[in-house]
């Protein structure tokens, strides 16, 4: 139950980036479109599952004072892991993300969850926990991009969803658009967890 | 390039293509130190004293040893360790010698290795292939381009303090919606340099 419990606090008690404001560059920079938004979920996913599997396993070895540097290293080798796969792989999102995915190394959602759990945590846990959070994290970007995609260009994931005749708010996907839209959306999560909240204390 | 082609690019980096509100780098950061404007300033000092020596030192790195050894694949580890390693080597030189600029500061040393504006920077400086000259001034440059960008939201969101904002809105929503307005009317120098 336990392990359940860790996966499933990424998708709404801790959900990257509202709850936990962290990782903000990428979620602002590369959710132009939904389709950025999920490759670079991904990309941090799959970073983040075996950043916190190998800092688990290695939890008793790394003396304490050193351990913020042995992190990165570790973070790092997997972050060129995910470029030269992407760069094989997928080319064409790899161009688009561009700078975003060497600088998943400073992605403060992966540095955060090797200390605050992986540190602490036994293998099966912190996988949980990298993966339930990574999954939030890619939600997260998929609805900002969504949103900012739908408004800004009239399409989602490629397709024409709006009417024709459809002004696209192309304010939506410049910089300032997406500083608006996620403060928006960091409000619209913050009313709906006080209604929970209050429904919860009139029962 | 001429002395206005110059002047141009600083420009540029400066207030065009803002390395916060642009480029969206170093947003942590930028969110987390600019409720009162002292740790505001202490955070612009400390990153434009380490992204200056970060942009040099990693465009040395890159063109006198990975590009030698042909190893450039290994960028991304190499200089984020560069980037760790002069962090904490700026923090104990600093403590020694010049101590009240170390009390000033110190804190926000550690914070800057995972801006990531500055490991930013110094990828952008590798893939726009400035030469040393440029990476310098682009360094500095952006570096003075976020630290005024950070104390201006610092500022505004002192400010907060007295004004009735919704409860829903409260703290970081808030600050990303103004963020939002900042960069809008950043956008208005987008005239002054076509970059």
């Amino acid at each position: 139950m336990a392990v359940k419990k860790e996966f499933t606090k990424g998708f709404w008690e801790v959900l990257p980036p509202f709850r936990l404001v962290l990782g903000l560059c990428p979620t602002l920079a590369v959710t132009t479109s939904a389709e950025n938004g999920i490759g670079m979920g991904l990309a941090t996913t799959f970073v983040l599952v075996f950043s916190n599997l190998l800092v688990s396993m290695l939890r008793r070895f790394i003396p304490k004072k050193v351990r913020i540097a042995a992190y990165i290293v570790i973070i790092a080798s997997f972050v060129v892991i995910v470029e030269l796969l992407m760069q094989a792989y997928f080319f064409p999102l790899y161009k688009v993300l561009g700078l975003f995915i060497p600088l998943i190394v400073v992605n403060c959602i992966i540095l955060g969850r090797a200390e605050a759990f992986a540190s602490k945590h036994g293998i099966i846990d912190s996988i949980a926990d990298g993966l339930g959070i990574g999954l939030g994290f890619t939600i997260s970007l998929f609805a900002l991009g969504s949103v900012r995609e739908i408004l800004g260009n009239g399409t989602w994931m490629g397709l024409h969803v709006m009417w024709a005749g459809y002004e696209p708010f192309t304010f939506m996907l410049k910089p300032p658009g997406a500083f608006v839209c996620l403060g928006t959306m960091l409000g619209l999560i913050n009313f709906i967890s006080l209604r929970m909240e209050a429904r919860k204390g009139s029962k | 390039m001429s002395l206005g082609d110059f002047l141009l690019f600083i420009i540029g980096a400066i207030l065009v293509n803002n390395i916060l509100l642009h480029r969206f780098l170093g947003n942590c950061p930028f969110l987390g130190v600019s409720q009162r404007m002292d740790t505001a300033t202490g955070m612009s000092m400390a990153v434009i004293f380490v992204m200056t020596m970060a942009g040099t030192i990693t465009w040395i790195v890159q063109y006198y040893l990975l590009v030698p050894l042909r190893i450039e694949y290994l960028q991304t580890i190499a200089f984020i360790l560069v980037i760790a390693a002069l962090v904490q080597l700026v923090e104990i030189v600093m403590q020694k010698t010049l101590p009240a600029l170390y009390k000033a500061l110190g804190i926000f040393l550690p914070l800057i290795t995972t801006n990531c504006a500055v490991l930013g920077v110094a990828i952008i400086n590798i893939s726009e292939e400035y030469d040393f000259v440029n990476t310098v001034v682009f360094s500095f440059a952006s570096a003075v381009g976020y630290s005024l960008a950070l104390v201006l939201f610092a500022g505004i969101r002192e400010r907060f303090a007295l004004a009735r904002i919704p409860k829903v809105l409260e703290g970081t929503a808030i600050g990303l919606v103004t963020a939002g307005f900042m960069a809008l009317a950043f956008s208005g120098f987008a005239g002054l340099a076509s970059h």
